[in-house]
């Protein structure tokens, strides 16, 4: 049986360690807007190929390492 | 009830189901009272410890589990034996937890299984602990249960005279406050640390207490596993619905005539359940399903729905641990529901953002919109404010919140209109209906 391994990117959060600086909006305002406490708000994790490299931006920017891009392997059976 | 010639009469294990349909509560109702170590020694025999060893597979108490469909009692109503089965398969020795916590005010089946049948708990939590190969059991509840804990103290300590649990049992008391009971808080706090919520991953069953797998289930949960473990997955299947099996364990209050803890079968529609506290006392508003984190529905809507995780879902509701309010129409359904976001919000962890300023705002528009001082964005702001509570915390205390004051806002949709116009309602400042605690903020070593 083949497995066909589908890669992408995806945006975690901790919110216990974020304390709404608010670095990663600025970043990467395509996938990451304030509410007005200045938390953020993702409005997708999953991180396109085209916003990899300002995603790996506003994680090494986060003054209190509050983001994870972690590598997603999505393992699709290719029996069909 | 038919019972075969060949078997003697006195011999209860033919008879696991008591007056009622009652299966956990079988020895209160046979007896009246609290069941001691004899008493459910005489009713059920020893804990079948036998089952739950697996040697290098899957132990046929966690086969069972599956078979039964049991699902967790605690709130989430996640598969058991699923969750059995991944602690069982991790590495190295794990850890069991039960949880007895009951942060939910509303809730008091927790409190009345532990009272009236600890040994059946106490059965499952050691069914559970050699089934996925734990070497320890740490049964948590509220510190401020002082009678509970000594007793439950007293129950582990005859259990260990007659050697019948395989592993130590410790029996903790913790911090009462309502996310003290999440099951990161419980692991934390074990840990040395705060009763207050982790961010996850890791969860539990990956890495827990000492950093070993552990399984965290409901104390109802765990008394259902002690009980399928003796009867069998067909015996357990034999009260409920295929997609909702066995019977569980609900809290009814408000304007009932004989409000308290119930034993039904699941899937029993709303209006029947209502049916076995007495029936409704008074003309009804509301239903507040699910507790403090759940979900306010229309009276005229719920009747005939079934108990069930899916045929609540269709109505944006869930089981949650079994606590069902009834409202009756002459009280304010705002003024309840803002006392209650205040309770939450002083109550939360205050560690991420919305429930360091998101809740605590929404509860202050809410309380606003109850005494009918609403300003005049005051509509859009809290549907802005209380959209961005879910999905944010590294719990589910935001989201819970949120979908208290989300459906407030939807059923009680009239009275909205008439606070904001009108000002309050002649019920605004009549007597509370809903059991809501003191509000006041733990400092940060009362998390301890």
């Amino acid at each position: 049986m083949a497995v066909i391994g589908v890669s992408g990117h995806s945006l975690r959060i901790d919110r216990i360690e974020c304390g709404g600086h608010g670095v990663c909006a600025e970043l990467l305002p395509e996938l990451i807007e304030l509410d007005e406490w200045g938390y953020p708000i993702l409005r997708d994790t999953h991180v396109t190929a085209e916003l990899l490299g300002h995603a790996r931006r506003a994680v090494a920017a986060c003054p209190v390492l509050a983001m994870r891009l972690d590598r997603v392997v999505r393992q699709k059976s290719g029996r069909t | 009830m038919t019972s075969s010639p060949t078997t003697p009469a006195s011999h209860v294990l033919e008879q696991p189901t008591g007056p009622y349909g009652t299966r956990l509560l079988q020895g209160w109702f046979t007896t009246g009272g609290a069941a001691d170590l004899d008493e459910h020694l005489n009713r059920y025999g020893p804990p079948p410890l036998s089952r739950a060893t697996g040697r290098g597979s899957v132990a046929p108490v966690i086969r069972a589990v599956e078979d039964a469909g049991l699902t967790g009692r605690g709130g989430a109503a996640f598969p058991t034996g699923r969750k059995l089965r991944t602690v069982a398969e991790g590495r190295g020795p794990a850890v069991v937890i039960a949880n007895g916590m009951e942060s939910e005010p509303a809730s008091h089946k927790d409190e009345t299984l532990l009272d009236l049948a600890p040994h059946l708990v106490l059965d499952g939590a050691a069914l559970a602990a050699v089934a996925v190969g734990a070497e320890a059991v740490h049964l948590c509840l509220p510190r401020t249960r002082h009678h509970q804990i000594r007793a439950l103290g007293e129950a582990v300590e005859h259990r260990r005279q007659r050697r019948l649990d395989p592993v130590p049992v410790h029996v903790h008391g913790l911090p009462h406050y309502y996310v003290s009971s999440e099951e990161t808080s419980l692991v934390r706090w074990l840990n040395g640390g705060d009763a207050r919520p982790s961010a996850t991953p890791p969860r539990p069953f990956e890495k827990g207490v000492d950093r070993r797998p552990t399984l965290v289930d409901n104390v109802e949960t765990l008394a259902h596993l002690a009980l399928i473990a003796r009867y069998g997955p067909a015996w357990f299947r034999g009260a409920g619905r295929p997609d909702a099996p066995g019977t569980t364990l609900v809290t009814l209050s408000g304007a009932v005539r004989t409000p308290g803890v119930y034993e039904v079968p699941m899937g029993l529609p709303l209006g029947e359940m209502l049916g076995t506290a007495g029936g409704s006392s008074q003309p009804l508003g509301a239903v507040l399903l699910g507790g403090f984190f759940g979900s306010w529905l229309p009276t005229d809507q719920v009747m005939s729905v079934p108990f069930t995780k899916n045929d609540l879902a269709a109505l944006g509701a869930g089981p949650g641990a079994g606590v069902l309010v009834v409202l009756p129409r002459s009280a304010c359904g705002l003024a309840e529901t803002a006392r209650v976001l205040a309770y939450l919000a002083a109550n939360s962890a205050r560690q991420c953002g919305p429930c360091r300023f998101g809740l605590p705002a929404v509860a202050e528009d809410f309380a606003a919109l109850a005494r009918g001082q609403a300003d005049a964005d005051l509509s859009h702001r809290l549907e802005r404010r209380v959209g961005l509570l879910a999905g944010r915390g590294a719990c589910r205390h935001p989201d819970g919140a949120s979908r208290l004051a989300a459906t407030a806002l939807r059923a009680f949709a009239d009275d909205v209109r008439h606070h904001l116009l009108s000002g309050p309602c002649a019920a605004a400042g009549g007597e509370p209906v809903l059991p809501v605690p003191d509000a006041s903020v733990p400092q940060d070593h009362e998390w301890r």
